[in-house]
């Protein structure tokens, strides 16, 4: 667990996953497991995001999609790729159209298995994600170039 | 005075949608001139999958097709195999399978109610109807021992069986989960602000509807009644179903029809717990299948299709899939022709997209 100044804000991309992810990432937004109480938002625009959520794999068209987003993102960041489809491609993996994981186009901090993975796993996920932003944070502020 | 054509990019990353669409609204001013839809960012080929993997396995595949619909793709395959393979299966699993669905469907209805109170901004009703979605999946979870995928299902009947007690149990959850349902529906039919964003808005004729081909609530809210429940696959065929229709044909009908589905499940889960018999929920299955069938089932968004061909090998030849969504996506470009631009997001919630599902 680790302490950060400012609220983390979330920007959700779906690269090809079937939907199941997605619904739990928004599914921790709901009241049952509620994560905006820990200042956390799921925003819709990248300037404004520090945490990269990634659901799905990776598929010949949304690649450029991903690395638009990430671009845009301010450093430091930090991704969390949710779901077997995102760590690997998962039952996919052999599909003509599916080049792999996440791992594949940007650099991925935390990975989150499990199919579909849970609110539970994937607020977990987000937690850790957060050390290594507070890293990050800390690298750059000791000279040590973005991200 | 004339004006310039603009052309403004709808996703296909976009704070309305979870999943990526996109399209591209040219608008003259605030108004939607035309909306082209360009697809495939979802799209991942698994209809080639069935040439790599076991035909009994591929259940799982079928059942990844889309995380919301889940528990019915894979009704709709086993479905589609056991025909082809004359198996019979027992009555129990039919309806169990039958439950299991119709929970989806209310699952799949609230999730869509609150996605759709989100696109207009109605933060609240968004979070109530998350809120009883999670006692749906409650009761998914505590039967089939997943909340979005299932893996329930397989040919030739279902892996779990539920006890008479859980059953008249689950019915006592849904009796107080259709009282508070009817509490948020009653927002969605009476709400000044969800009527004045609703009333009027992404107009589809009957005669439209029914030339594009648009099936499911996007049908019913046209005033077409059609609902393949009514063909009586699983154990529909012995239950009391009645298509719910609305003639509007606007986004209001579209929810109506939505949020009264709510209630109709429920109540169709209570006829399937009151009839089921007892006995097995799966038979042996042995050998390969050969021979082709067209399988049809009622997903939350409409009509689906399995056509799978076999040729007597463990790998069958082709599971053409064809989604609700591909089927409303002809209808959607109508609708969102001569609309408002601030009325984009709400409109292409109507047709409830299930884009995971149409690009596959």
């Amino acid at each position: 667990m680790s302490y950060l100044t400012k609220s983390p804000w979330i920007i959700h991309y779906d690269a090809s996953s079937c939907n199941g992810c997605d619904i739990e990432v928004l599914a921790s937004l709901t009241p049952l497991y509620d994560v905006e109480r820990f200042g956390i938002i799921n925003t819709g625009n990248p300037k404004h995001a520090d945490i990269f959520l990634v659901t799905g794999s990776v598929n010949e068209q949304n690649k450029e999609v991903i690395k638009n987003i990430y671009d845009q993102m301010p450093k430091p960041n930090v991704v969390v790729g949710v779901g077997i489809c995102a760590c690997s491609g998962g039952v996919f993996r052999e599909c003509y159209n599916v080049s792999g994981g996440v791992g594949e186009i940007i650099p991925v901090d935390v990975y989150v298995p499990g199919c579909s993975a849970k609110p539970e796993a994937i607020i977990d996920g987000v937690v850790k994600a957060l050390g290594i932003l507070d890293q990050k944070y800390k690298a750059l502020k000791e000279g040590g170039g973005s991200n | 005075m004339s004006s310039r054509r603009i052309v403004v990019p709808f996703g296909p990353q976009h704070p309305v949608l979870p999943e990526p669409i996109h399209l591209d609204l040219v608008l003259e001013d605030e108004h939607v001139v035309e909306a082209i839809p360009s697809i495939g960012y979802v799209h991942r080929g698994l209809e080639r999958l069935v040439e790599k993997r076991d035909y009994k396995d591929f259940v799982y595949i079928a059942e990844r097709i889309c995380g919301i619909c889940s528990f019915i793709h894979s009704v709709a395959y086993c479905q589609g195999i056991e025909n082809i393979m004359n198996l019979e299966v027992p009555r129990r699993a039919d309806y169990l399978r039958t439950i299991w669905s119709e929970y989806s469907r209310l699952h799949s209805h609230l999730l869509w109610l609150g996605l759709f109170a989100d696109a207009m901004g109605f933060e609240n009703l968004f979070m109530n109807s998350w809120r009883l979605r999670e006692k749906v999946l409650d009761a998914m979870e505590e039967t089939t021992g997943g909340r979005v995928i299932q893996g329930v299902c397989k040919v030739g009947g279902v892996r779990k069986d539920i006890s008479n007690s859980k059953l008249s149990e689950m019915v006592k959850d849904l009796d107080i989960l259709s009282s508070e349902m009817e509490d948020l529906c009653n927002v969605f039919f009476d709400d000044d602000t969800v009527r004045h964003r609703t009333k009027g808005v992404g107009f589809l004729s009957k005669d439209d509807a029914y030339k594009l081909g648009a099936v499911g609530p996007t049908a019913r809210g046209c005033g077409i009644s059609y609902d393949v429940r009514k063909t009586g696959y699983a154990a529909y065929n012995d239950l009391d179903i009645a298509p719910v229709v609305e003639t509007g044909g606007d986004c209001y009908s579209r929810c109506n029809v939505r949020a009264k589905e709510l209630l109709q499940s429920v109540d169709i889960i209570r006829q399937a717990v009151a009839n089921i018999p007892d006995g097995d929920v799966d038979v042996k299955v042995k050998g390969n299948p050969n021979g082709e069938y067209f399988s049809r089932v009622e997903q939350p968004r409409g009509e689906c299709i399995h056509y799978i061909k076999a040729n007597g090998k463990k790998n069958i030849q082709r599971d053409r899939v064809r989604t609700p969504t591909s089927a409303n996506i002809p209808a959607l470009v109508k609708m969102l022709a001569g609309c408002e631009m601030a009325d984009v997001p709400v409109i292409v919630l109507t047709i409830d997209p299930c884009i995971g599902c149409a690009e596959r």
